[in-house]
């Protein structure tokens, strides 16, 4: 049976819920896909909280769409990690425990309203890197939700971008906010990508088994010559005084992530980490009430057939 | 110079800002459980009715901004205004509460919209008409849907039931303002634009008992109190809660802070 795995990986045949898989293959798709879609759903957090102040009714609408998406995604890839034959009640519940990660870029705070245009363009724009090489991953219901997934994130960063470039074509207070902006989701941005492919845990294997298909480096370069060129329309700079284009690798070069941050974030010990999770618990915990009526009035309504009419 | 559109202003026009103003209000009430909602599903259907009722508000913002003129847009109109300008009802500014008394909220009132659409698709002022006939599909699935909640609260559990006997405690005080006309109504009724919301009454109460009933439910929807001079009440004068004030302050509080500006 690893053979016939093993095969398939080789000749690109997606691996699909009845297939035999590694247990320890399975064991890393439920922790990624399960973290994935944490992600999406404490996303919903930073942005969510400018749903009531967004600036414009269209802006207003775009948000909430954006938000609403994130929910969905979220909906897509709890489904997906179900299929390795793990519930979502369980996979939330880890969540809500602390025993589970999501992406540490949502631990920290929208400040302004520059934010919003920001998250679109930069954590947007890193997911989609991430998610467009994740369209080719090796296990099935995973890479077909991230097809799906993908095409909206492409459209949320679009989004984003045109939201900024208004704010660089604004008023001088407005330039300000979009320049603050970038400053402070800049370096989170590029440590969506991950510790340096030498100090990552996890990426061989996961290289091997074609979960991932290139490295969180590769990745991080490809994220900083695309916000390069970008951030130039806006007329705006990227907090990193050894940007510059390198000629002879054909890459721009970039300045030292601040691993201690990185890490310390990633230990829960980021702006926002206990706030986050604060709010999902929250709302996890006042809707105990709602999830227990609907679960009890189905069963009265199974218990009465003559409803059912 | 930025407009602001202060009363008195044309019947017609307070009549738009009303059904928009209802619409927008409403449905920043229920956008606040974005990302808070009981379950992910639930999430995602509410924010759905939120960004229905934003739909609904911006036509109707857009058709009262033609009509109005002076550099009116939607923007200016729900951005621009204070609460004594908003002609929403008192129901929909009422803190979202528990989801109890948001999906109550949300059926008592989607059973109201979806008779006054109906309605206004006879209308003499065609673009109504039309953003009515428009409205129609979604306030069907609104009601669908936010009925389906009342029962199954209703009936769930001991805690759900009291829950629901609570909000509709809380909601039933102001129910009679759904059906007393304003002036600008009796006026716009006159002239074939709008209806006069007290001819819904009877339609409105056989439907929503029907569903308490089922939700069992007990209220009296017989003796409605009708908004007062007493209490100072009255959303379609301008006459609102701090709620109204406060929920104005955290959505205005850009196009306020940096007047004039494109975002
Ligand atoms: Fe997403
Ligand atoms: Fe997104």
């Amino acid at each position: 049976m690893e053979k016939q795995f093993e095969e398939k990986l080789e000749g690109e045949v997606r691996i699909e819920p009845r297939d035999w898989m590694p247990e320890a293959y399975r064991r890393t798709l439920v922790r990624q896909i399960s973290q994935h879609a944490h992600s999406e759903i404490v996303g919903m957090l930073p942005e969510g909280a400018w749903i009531t102040r967004a600036p414009t009714l269209k802006r207003k609408a775009i948000l909430l769409a954006k938000v609403q998406d994130e929910a969905g995604h979220g909906l897509y890839l709890y489904a997906a990690a179900e299929t390795l034959g793990v519930s979502r009640a369980t996979l939330v519940a880890d969540l809500l425990a602390g025993k589970a990660k999501y992406s540490s870029i949502f631990n920290y705070p929208t400040l302004s309203w520059a934010d919003i245009g920001a998250i679109g363009w930069l954590v947007d724009g890193a997911a989609i890197m991430n998610q467009v090489m994740l369209c080719r991953t090796s296990y099935g219901p995973y890479a077909r939700a991230m097809v799906r997934i993908c095409k909206e994130e492409s459209f949320h960063q679009r989004q984003g971008f045109e939201s900024l470039l208004v704010l660089s074509r604004g008023s001088a207070e407005q330039r300000t906010m979009c320049q603050d902006a970038i400053n402070r989701w800049w370096w989170p941005s590029l440590m969506m990508f991950g510790p340096r492919d030498s100090e990552s845990t996890h990426s061989d294997q996961s290289m091997k088994w074609k979960i991932k298909r290139m490295s969180n480096d590769e990745l991080r370069q490809r994220f900083v010559d695309m916000i390069a060129e970008q951030v130039k329309v806006l007329g705006m700079s990227l907090p990193d005084p050894d940007l510059r284009w390198n000629e002879e690798r054909g890459h721009y070069d970039f300045g030292e992530i601040d691993w201690d941050e990185f890490w310390k974030v990633v230990k829960g010990d980021g702006p926002c980490n206990r706030e986050r999770l604060e709010t999902r618990r929250e709302a996890h915990t006042e809707g105990a009430w709602v999830r227990e009526a609907a679960l009890a009035h189905a069963r009265k309504k199974a218990a009465r057939p003559a409803d059912a009419a | 110079m930025i407009p602001r559109h202060l009363p008195p202003m044309e019947a017609r026009h307070e009549y738009l800002l009303h059904l928009a103003d209802n619409a927008l209000v409403l449905g920043h009430r229920n956008s606040e459980w974005c990302g808070h909602g009981p379950e992910l599903e639930q999430d995602i259907a509410l924010t759905n009715l939120s960004l229905d009722l934003l739909g609904q508000a911006r036509l109707l913002y857009q058709h009262a901004a033609n009509g109005i003129g002076e550099g009116a847009t939607e923007d200016t109109l729900a951005f621009l205004r204070d609460a004594s300008d908003y002609r929403n009802l008192i129901l929909l500014e009422l803190p979202r509460g528990d989801w109890g008394l948001t999906i109550l909220r949300q059926y008592l009132f989607s059973e109201f919209s979806l008779l006054q659409y109906q309605a206004l698709q006879g209308s003499t002022d065609t673009q109504l008409a039309a953003i009515a006939a428009k409205a129609i599909p979604e306030v069907t699935y609104h009601r669908r849907w936010a009925r389906d909640w009342v029962v199954r609260l209703g009936d769930g559990t001991e805690e759900s039931h009291t829950r629901m006997e609570s909000a509709l405690a809380t909601l039933q005080p102001h129910l009679g303002e759904l059906f007393s006309p304003a002036d600008f109504e009796r006026t716009v009724t006159e002239r074939g634009i709008g209806i006069d919301p007290s001819t819904l009454r009877s339609e409105w109460t056989l439907r929503v008992r029907q569903t308490l009933d089922e939700a069992d439910l007990a209220v009296d929807l017989s003796s409605l109190a009708t908004p007062s001079n007493h209490t100072g009440m009255d959303g379609k004068l301008g006459r609102h809660t701090e709620d109204l004030v406060r929920l104005l302050a955290e959505m205005q509080t850009l196009q306020r802070t940096y007047p004039g500006n494109e975002w």
